[in-house]
């Protein structure tokens, strides 16, 4: 039935637009944790608008960073909605360059998967933009929220803050770490060689320098294999 | 960092992710689809996620440390195995640190 797929097509949208929007307090409290003010906070929501590179970015002023590596670590991590786009593009075929530019704006790890498993390509298309749409007001929403929120907190409170964010960080890695994840021991192996590159290099290197060049640890996943090849 | 440079930190990063998006809605697909790149791309997320779990987790400045923070990930590390949903991995984390903070002063 077209409109049953319809309907299940918005339903998971939605829903995953209301599941991703719980990141957003993490975020905002994160960024006033990191020393950004509310503005800046929705602002990054807003305007960056990639959960992953938007933690990276205040999780590196967080730790005493500087702009490049807030800046380069954020821009690593939003390569891959690059290779997202090239996915989508055949799918969306956005016309003109303004749908083009406003597409584009939504290209994120949800609206890919989203749009990616639905079962034909009109139903990929709804997917896109329901979801994109459904997640961009959760997460501004929310970010205000927990930017306002962290504001107002004690110490024993900013404890707790401190102890959430490692953990925000940790959630978001998970995901690509369990064994239904595309070739999950390499992954892990990338993501120890990462996390032990940060670690020997924190003495030596100004804050924030050593989360980007934790990059190198991507060497751990060796050559192409020509069967995962899309 | 002044304010002035944490708006550029912010306006420059943005506009650079954005122009990631872009590009990839607007280059042909075989300038991104090549075997390397998309193998780097993969795996990108893993090193630098948990760079930033380490460097959030176990340090300050250019110390190592270890305090509440380490037991709040240990603890959100057992509740996401256990695969409870990411609010009650956040509480569970925030509560771990707030009790050690009280405990040590």
């Amino acid at each position: 039935m077209p409109s049953d797929a319809r309907s299940a097509t918005l339903r998971d949208a939605i829903g995953l637009g209301v599941a991703v929007g719980l990141y957003g307090v993490a975020f905002g409290a994160a960024a006033a944790g990191a020393g950004l003010d509310t503005w800046q906070a929705v602002t990054l929501s807003a305007l960056m608008f990639t959960g992953a590179s938007q933690f990276a970015l205040v999780g590196v002023l967080g730790a005493g960073g500087g702009a490049f590596a807030a800046v380069g670590s954020a821009l690593l991590l939003g390569t891959r909605n690059t290779v997202y786009g090239v996915r989508l593009a055949p799918m969306l075929a956005p016309r003109g360059l303004l749908r083009r530019a406003g597409a584009a704006h939504w290209v994120i790890d949800e609206t890919t998967a989203m749009a990616v498993a639905a079962p034909d390509r009109e139903l990929g298309r709804l997917a896109f933009w329901v979801t994109g749409a459904t997640i961009y007001l959760g997460w501004n929403v929310t970010t205000l929220i927990g930017s306002l929120g962290a504001a107002a907190l004690g110490a024993t409170a900013q404890a707790a803050l401190d102890a959430i964010v490692p953990a925000a960080f940790l959630a978001l890695l998970w995901p690509r770490l369990r064994r239904t994840a595309r070739e999950p021991w390499v992954q892990r192996r990338v993501a120890l060689g990462g996390a032990v590159v940060a670690l020997a290099l924190t003495p030596f290197v100004p804050a924030g320098v050593q989360v980007v060049l934790a990059v190198v640890a991507v060497a751990l996943a060796g050559r192409p294999r020509t069967a995962a090849t899309p | 960092m002044s304010s002035g440079t944490l708006w550029a930190v912010v306006l420059v990063g943005s506009l650079g992710c954005y122009l990631l998006k872009l590009t990839g809605l607007s280059v042909p697909a075989a300038w991104v689809e090549r075997p390397w790149v998309t193998r780097v791309v993969e795996f990108v997320p893993a090193a630098l996620l948990a760079a930033l779990v380490a460097v959030q987790a176990a340090t300050s400045g250019r110390d190592l440390v270890v305090d509440g923070r380490l037991v709040g990930l240990a603890v959100a590390a057992l509740a996401l195995a256990l695969r409870a949903p990411f609010i009650v991995v956040l509480a569970l984390a925030g509560a771990a640190g707030a009790l050690v903070h009280v405990l040590t002063g």
